[in-house]
């Protein structure tokens, strides 16, 4: 009796690995997130210093006395002002909002990662840190 | 000094702690402050926003060279930020509080603390220790490339690093830095996190933490721009180069230069803090 011979399948080409959300390739999406943000954030500085540092040439340097800045470079609302008058520090001050915003969107990011991997605990553990975040970015006076 | 003067200076001065925090791992944050205050006269609280700003660009601009090696825990950061934000935040409420003096005699401590960690030699990593109920169940074990392949660790001690974290929070919200020292201490000793995957998941949460302080600090008007200016992009610029160059460099003798520096700047702030001199 010949052997049942199994039929041969004609030599497919080999398949790329089925993409999923993984945590090492949300991470290095991520990754690239935060390095374009804090770029974006350094060049907005640094255009605000070309500003600042041309009409402050000849003022002297004093931060011997503490005075706590002027409420145009305290609030979001008064540094887009400032930035609106063309001043060089509120460009300063809204390159460093972009700064501080810029880990509370990986945190916001990570949110939907863990949710794609419906992964419940995480994104209510993710939530609570972003709820801290915003409290402290809006909730401390910053928002007005 | 003039303003473009003081400007160039410090940028110069930032560029080179961040280089020199990067080379040794021992962060660039934990010296500006000192640096500012007792050589620039700066006011701590100006010199406590300038350094945290620049903390969360050196986490965040690291970030994306870290992550492709595949050491760092996205679940164990995440769990864990939720004790150090909210450290930070208490920080940063506490810092407008107590005065001047208290925040430098801190600072003092924190940075000989610095000195003698980045001295201690580390005791050898243990393997194949047993699953921790509740790390299982938190999902926070891995596994990271070794170099016999892959490598699986299981996370210890979860209350005791929550704790600690939420100290290393607080402190980070209180004085402007990073705080990585502590970070790893509650990873690598207490969790006992592998070491490589400690040092890069603590970068990432560097920043997070910092984020949740700087709000703070800026509506109370400690971030002045022309000081933060200079430090920020220094400090980014020295810490990018920094990460390039760190295979090649010779980081022993260098990390026994920095330890000195950290060591000198908290007697320094210690002296300055006890006779009211900040």
């Amino acid at each position: 009796m010949p052997a049942i011979q199994a039929p041969v399948r004609p030599p497919q080409p080999p398949q790329p690995p089925p993409q999923t959300w993984d945590d090492h390739r949300i991470e290095v999406i991520l990754g690239n997130l935060l390095r374009g943000g804090v770029l974006l954030s350094a060049a907005i500085v640094l255009w605000g210093a070309c500003i600042y540092l041309s009409r402050h040439a000849h003022e002297p340097a004093d931060y011997r006395i503490f005075r706590g800045e002027p409420s145009e470079y305290r609030t979001i609302h008064g540094v887009i002002e400032s930035v609106m008058n063309g001043r060089g520090r509120g460009l300063i001050q809204l390159g460093l909002l972009f700064l501080i915003a810029t880990p509370i969107a990986r945190v916001g990011f990570s949110i939907v990662g863990f949710a794609l991997e419906r992964d419940r605990m995480y994104v209510i553990f993710t939530l609570i840190v972003l709820a801290i975040l915003l409290y402290s970015l809006l909730g401390s006076g910053l928002g007005g | 000094m003039t303003i473009p003067e003081f400007t160039a200076v410090v940028a110069i001065v930032s560029f080179v702690a961040g280089l020199l925090g990067s080379l040794t791992g021992l962060g660039g944050g934990v010296v500006l402050v000192p640096l500012l205050t007792i050589f620039f006269h700066v006011d701590i609280r100006y010199a406590i926003g300038a350094s945290l700003v620049s903390v969360i660009a050196t986490s965040s601009g690291a970030a994306a060279s870290y992550v492709k090696e595949g050491f760092s825990n996205i679940r164990i950061g995440m769990f864990l930020e939720i004790a150090t934000t909210f450290g930070a935040l208490l920080g940063a409420f506490l810092a407008t509080r107590i005065p001047t003096s208290a925040l430098a005699i801190i600072f003092g401590a924190v940075l000989l603390y610095s000195a003698y960690l980045s001295r201690k030699p580390r005791p050898p990593a243990q393997r194949n220790l047993p699953a921790d109920a509740l790390a299982t169940r938190l999902r926070l074990n891995g596994s990271f490339p070794d170099l016999g392949g892959e490598r699986s660790y299981n996370v210890q001690h979860v209350p005791t690093g929550f704790s600690l974290m939420f100290g290393a929070g607080a402190l980070s919200g209180l004085l402007g830095i990073g705080s990585g020292a502590v970070k790893v201490l509650a990873m690598d000793q207490a969790m006992r996190i592998p070491f490589k995957v400690s040092t890069t998941t603590s970068n990432f949460m560097i920043g997070v933490t910092a984020a949740a302080s700087a709000g703070v600090y800026l509506s109370r008007g400690y971030v002045d721009p022309g000081l933060s200016m200079p430090v920020m992009l220094g400090v980014l610029g020295g810490s990018l180069l920094g990460s390039r160059i760190l295979v090649k460099a010779e980081t022993k003798s260098l990390r026994l230069v920095f330890s000195v520096v950290i060591l000198v700047l908290g007697l320094q702030m210690l002296y300055n803090g006890l006779w009211g001199k900040i």
